[in-house]
């Protein structure tokens, strides 16, 4: 076999980058995000809940997002009277950003992971993650 | 094989029945599990069959009494100030007699009144024409009257702008954020390419709140239900001659002006 160490390590460079992806992952792979919930406004609840249950909120937040602007901006009913009862005032930045006013180890966590990136922030305004104690809570009454 | 009329009615009935008996049972299946949860207006909220505005302009006097309501609406809605009329983007501003009422100006007025600036905002007219031609019906007329623009299905083609015979409307050629002197954190901004206009401050009235500048204009501007006969405008108006901004062209202005005598003005 003429060249046959040459064609190896051939085969070893063409192995070594092909399974590159592979073992890039290892130890990375299935980092699932851990969006953070220990925000000021958050520690105060009695009880740690969102305004839906939780296994709602994660899959469906996106669409009740969708329901609450159209309801506020377009019927101008800005009151959502959740599924327990509890009423919150439909607002964006000062309703869901005042408790989870930790943006970016909140829902960044998530986005970036799953690679989506609302267009939101471009208007509504990000709450200021550097500063402390956001104003005392008006969103539930 | 061949089937009769009959027959024919027969089969059809009964697969109608079935299908929307499936219809029944699928949305029973996949129906949303938040049934309870709904929409309410906030209790507090003012409410009124047709908002309209009367605006006196005998009480604007000094140059401090138009700063006053101009300011408040700028920094309360986050409007930028790019410094040149070209970009400008107004919910609420002035301009000459001239300007504010084409063709009402006489040869022999009041020189006051033709130099005095004159407050304008959206007219929220009863027969809007800038919703008549929004092609997603961002901007749309609300049950109360007020013409509101939906931010979020503007795609900036300025239809509207071309309608409104009034020049109530801007768009924002620039992104606004970074020539906004001080950002109020509870409302939103706007982005390039949206076109915005005054909104009778709907997010106060749902407060319970009067706009913005009625409330900073002390008295000057008058705001209520034009239906009822009982409410601050009406009064204003039936105690007052009042005109409106070319009210020719069938739009159906809802904002008022009294103008008052020279020595007022
Ligand atoms: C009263 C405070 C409060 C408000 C208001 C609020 N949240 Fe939450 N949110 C929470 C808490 C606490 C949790 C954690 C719930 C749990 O662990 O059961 C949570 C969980 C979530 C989750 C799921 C996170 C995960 O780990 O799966 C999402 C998504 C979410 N919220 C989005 C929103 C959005 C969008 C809004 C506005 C419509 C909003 N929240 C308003 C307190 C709030
Ligand atoms: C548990 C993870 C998670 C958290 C926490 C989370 N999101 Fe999401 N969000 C997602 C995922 C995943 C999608 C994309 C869903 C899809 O594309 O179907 C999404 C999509 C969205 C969308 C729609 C984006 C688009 O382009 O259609 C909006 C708006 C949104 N999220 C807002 C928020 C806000 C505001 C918060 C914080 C209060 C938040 N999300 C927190 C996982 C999360
Ligand atoms: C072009 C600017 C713009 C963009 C982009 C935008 N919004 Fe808005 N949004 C507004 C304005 C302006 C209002 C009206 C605020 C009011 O009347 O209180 C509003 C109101 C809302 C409201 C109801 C009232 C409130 O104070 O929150 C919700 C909910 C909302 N937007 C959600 C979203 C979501 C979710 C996204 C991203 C998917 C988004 N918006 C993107 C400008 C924008």
């Amino acid at each position: 076999m003429y060249d046959g160490g040459k064609i190896l390590f051939g085969i070893l460079i063409f192995l070594a980058f092909v399974t590159f992806p592979f073992y890039n992952d290892i130890g990375k792979a299935n980092v699932k995000p851990e969006p953070k919930i220990d925000t000021p406004e958050i520690q105060k609840l009695p009880q740690k809940k969102c305004v839906e249950p939780k296994a709602f909120m994660k899959a469906e937040h996106m669409k009740l997002l969708n329901e609450w602007r159209d309801s506020a901006v377009r019927d101008g009913n800005r009151v959502y009277v959740a599924s327990d009862g509890k009423r919150y005032i439909i607002s964006l930045q000062n309703t869901c950003m005042r408790c989870h006013s930790n943006k970016k180890e909140f829902c960044d966590k998530c986005h970036n992971y799953a690679e989506v990136n609302p267009y939101c922030w471009d208007c509504h305004i990000a709450p200021k993650e550097a500063k402390i104690a956001p104003k005392e809570a008006k969103n539930e009454y | 094989m061949s089937i009769d009329r009959r027959e024919f009615l027969k089969i059809a009935g009964a697969s109608a029945i079935f299908a929307l008996g499936g219809m029944a049972i699928v949305n029973d299946i996949v129906k949303d599990n938040l049934e309870a949860s709904q929409f309410s207006p906030e209790p507090g909220a003012l409410t009124a069959r047709k908002w309209a505005m009367v605006i006196d302009m005998q009480k604007f006097k000094t140059e401090d009494d138009y700063k006053k309501v101009i300011n408040v609406c700028n920094s309360i809605h986050n409007i930028p100030d790019f410094g040149n009329p070209k970009d400008e983007i107004k919910w609420i501003w002035t301009d000459t007699f001239e300007h504010t009422f084409p063709g009402q100006q006489q040869e022999f007025m009041p020189e006051s009144l033709e130099r005095m600036p004159f407050v304008m905002l959206c007219n929220h007219c009863d027969n809007p024409p800038c919703v008549r031609v929004c092609p997603t019906k961002a901007t749309f007329k609300r049950k109360d009257g007020i013409v509101m623009q939906d931010m979020h299905r503007c795609i900036g083609c300025r239809f509207c702008m071309a309608a409104c015979p009034y020049g109530s409307r801007s768009f924002n050629w620039r992104d606004p954020r970074p020539f906004i002197k001080k950002e109020n954190p509870e409302y939103p901004t706007r982005t390039k390419g949206v076109v915005e206009k005054c909104t009778f401050c709907v997010e106060r009235l749902a407060k319970g709140l009067m706009p913005a500048c009625v409330e900073a204009s002390n008295g000057a501007m008058i705001f209520g239900d034009l239906t009822d006969p009982n409410s601050e405008v009406r009064k204003a108006l039936s105690s007052n001659y009042s005109i409106r901004r070319k009210p020719e062209l069938g739009t159906g202005p809802n904002i008022y002006y009294i103008i008052g005598g020279a020595d007022n003005a």
